[in-house]
């Protein structure tokens, strides 16, 4: 494996969508960062005589992106996990917090533990120990855990109620607490977790001279300037720097029992252990895409219908639906439908998921049946005219079934297409089986085996799906053939 | 099967038709853009007749065809079909529209059979969804007509199985199948051998002795000589004889 290193320039990985205090855009500059992290990676660049340069990298994609050497370091808010551990090379930690429940002020007197929150909707940040702690709730407790792909839509969604409590970083929490109101963070500590620097496996000798520059800046104060000017200096970090150098052993993670993580399995077990939460994401995939496409055929033959027959006003709002819904990212359409309409209507993540991939996904099938009903000749039209079917009878007796049997080829298609395009909808918190995978690979802390499951199941899906549809085709062969 | 009876008069103005004329065209005009493609044509057509309409392309014998059938808003004049008045330059009333289909029944040069629906299916779906017959009864009847025509064999062959000569019949079984006293056919022997024309002939003559009326629009001399009634020559858009 080739790790980028330039002489001079010291490359690290972080997502500065998670924002203050790790790291931001400088809202006074936005052409510079600023936050904790980005000092530390500086204090590491200059103990090395370089200088520190910024490659921007999703939050859940830090690790494999520093394994396969688009950067020498990852921070932004990392976690130490006993995973990390065993597939990269990990700093010493330089900063502890604690996983703390927040939920709504009303509910602060009785939801204080996850032992309150039996049957409550408990979200927090997917591929995360707080996630892992939700999980096992979920089996032991009874909690329905709620994964998030950012820290900021958990709050909002709790103080509207979608979900009833978040578990997260004190850190995240207390910022969070700063720009929104409507939410208590509970003084309980549920784990207490550390922020460490990753590197890829083979930098071991790096780690350990960036461990040096650590313990330097421990010793001399430079970290807690640092954590003092981020608000975020407590009385734990002089207790963990006090252990660090005096050499005891840090456990990654205090309060979640890590002996069972599925990094220290082997491929077999880990994947026996995973199968089953993969085939229960099939069937959310799966029945989310059939739904998702059935009132999108539905709606979508409304659309086509109204711009074939409609008057002229008519056809071009609905020629404006069509342009609008495909000539925006469905990311943008989902996000707007979940958290945008959230102040109006508050809809359930499924119900989101179903009806942002339906309206999406109408455009495209109603101009499929669009150009299908006008390409029906003339001539039968005119049969069943002299006939004496009205036009409605026309369109539903005549026209309608031999467009239908032209519009089956790229609805296939399209079904298809919907099948995997249901993977966006994680982003409104649906488990569904890229999400799963996901999670499995982070957990794993290799894509490999998740990728290679994942794909079995989605093929799994639309195989039998395409035959299917090739046996209707063959039955009723194009009428023009 | 009862929807040929009972004649609607739609319009008021209209005298009651002495019982011989079927279909009277009076001073029917069609443009297209400054193209005149029908420039006042008048005639009369008797039930019993099987009246072929003759002369070059774009005389204005299918156009004219395609007029009675409804299917070509025409600018001036009127058509009248035994009592259902279709008047020029006026959008067709709904009681037209409705009224028309039962009076005149149309074969197609390329007969536009359904292409999703079988041979029977074809001849049902009018019947059953148009004038609400039941559906055993439709098909019974629908099974009659493609005896009659002489392809009940191909009841279950769908229209691409069919030859051009059985798609004919079974567009003419279709037509029927509304039992309208008139029959338009436009180029019926286009593309038929000189036996299937002979056969078609014959087919159309029994037609006739069932009081039908029938007026074809033909290039083919030989076939209107021996089985027309009266030939009808255009020329530009006009009855020249």
């Amino acid at each position: 494996m080739v790790v980028a290193q330039s002489a001079g320039v010291l490359r690290w990985a972080g997502d500065p969508e998670g924002g203050a205090p790790f790291v931001e855009a400088d809202p006074a500059r936005p052409d510079q960062l600023v936050g904790f992290d980005v000092e530390i990676a500086s204090l590491f660049a200059r103990s090395l005589g370089r200088t520190s340069q910024f490659v921007n990298v999703d939050f859940r994609l830090i690790d494999q992106s520093v394994a396969r050497g688009d950067a020498e370091i990852g921070m932004s808010g990392i976690e130490d996990t006993p995973a990390r551990r065993a597939t990269l090379a990990v700093t010493m930690p330089y900063y502890e917090f604690h996983e703390v429940l927040s939920v709504r002020d009303a509910d602060a007197s009785r939801f204080r533990s996850l032992a309150d929150l039996k049957g409550r909707r408990v979200a927090t940040l997917g591929g995360t120990i707080a996630y892992e702690i939700l999980l096992r709730a979920e089996r032991d407790r009874g909690i329905t855990a709620v994964s998030y792909d950012d820290d900021v839509h958990p709050y909002s969604d709790l103080v509207i109620g979608r979900v009833d409590a978040v578990l997260l970083d004190n850190v995240l929490a207390e910022r969070r607490q700063r720009a929104m109101q409507g939410f208590t963070i509970q003084p309980q500590t549920v784990a207490v977790g550390h922020y460490v620097a990753v590197l890829a496996p083979q930098n071991g000798p790096l780690r350990d001279t960036l461990n040096e520059t650590l313990r330097a800046a421990m010793r001399d104060g430079t970290l807690e300037r640092i954590f003092t000017k981020w608000r975020v200096w407590n009385d734990d970090q002089p207790k963990l720097y006090a252990r660090l150098l005096a050499g005891e052993p840090v456990e990654p993670v205090t309060g979640l029992d890590t002996s069972v993580s599925v990094a220290t399995m082997t491929k077999w077990e880990a994947a026996k252990r995973y199968f089953p939460s993969l085939l229960r994401a099939s069937l959310v995939t799966i029945v989310l895409s059939c739904l998702s496409m059935a009132l999108a055929v539905l709606i979508g033959v409304v659309i086509a219908t109204g711009r074939v027959y409609g008057a002229p006003p008519i056809r071009a709002v609905l020629l404006g639906y069509v342009e609008l819904m495909r000539g925006t990212p469905i990311l943008l359409q989902l996000f707007v439908l979940y958290y945008g309409l959230a102040a109006a209507i508050k809809l359930p993540a499924f119900a989101a998921a179903l009806l942002g991939l339906a309206l999406n996904y109408a455009a495209y099938e109603s101009e499929i049946y669009r150009s299908a009903l006008e390409a029906i000749s003339v001539g039968q039209l005119e049969a069943a005219r002299t006939l004496g079917l009205t036009d409605r009878q026309i369109l539903r007796l005549v026209r309608g079934p031999q467009a239908f049997r032209l519009a089956l080829a790229p609805m296939t298609n399209d079904f298809i297409a919907l099948l995997k395009d249901s993977s966006l909808v994680s982003v409104l918190t649906v488990l569904e089986l890229t999400k799963e995978t996901q999670i499995f690979a982070t957990n794993l802390g290799s894509w490999v085996l998740p990728g290679s499951m994942c794909a079995a199941l989605y093929l799994a899906m639309s195989l039998p799906l395409a035959a299917v549809a090739r046996r209707l085709e063959r039955r009723w062969k194009s009428p023009t053939a | 099967m009862e929807v040929a009876d009972g004649m609607t008069s739609v319009s008021a103005s209209d005298p009651p038709d002495v019982v011989d004329v079927v279909l009277r065209a009076e001073g029917v005009e069609l443009r297209r853009g400054a193209r005149i493609i029908l420039a006042g044509v008048s005639c009369e057509v008797h039930r019993g007749e099987l009246v072929a309409l003759m002369g070059p392309s774009g005389s204005g014998k299918t156009t004219m065809l395609r007029a009675i059938a409804g299917l070509e808003p025409f600018h001036a004049g009127r058509i009248a079909v035994d009592g259902v008045t279709l008047e020029g330059g006026v959008k067709l009333s709904t009681a037209t529209l409705r009224e028309l289909p039962r009076k005149v029944g149309m074969v197609f040069q390329f007969h536009h059979l359904f292409e999703h629906l079988t041979a029977i299916e074809n001849i049902r779906l009018a019947p059953v969804h148009a004038y609400r017959v039941d559906a055993a009864a439709a098909t019974a009847r629908a099974r009659e007509l493609l005896k009659s025509v002489g392809v009940d064999h191909r009841a279950d062959a769908l229209p691409r199985e069919l030859s051009g000569g059985e798609a004919q019949r079974v567009a003419i079984a279709r037509a029927l199948a509304v039992d309208p006293p008139v029959l338009l056919m436009d180029e019926p022997t286009a593309s038929l051998d000189p036996l299937r024309r002979t056969e078609l002939g014959e087919l159309l003559h029994g037609l006739l002795r069932q009081r039908r009326t029938l007026v074809v629009a033909t290039h083919d001399e030989e076939f209107a000589r021996d089985f027309a009634t009266r030939i009808v020559r255009f020329r530009d858009g006009l009855i020249v004889e």
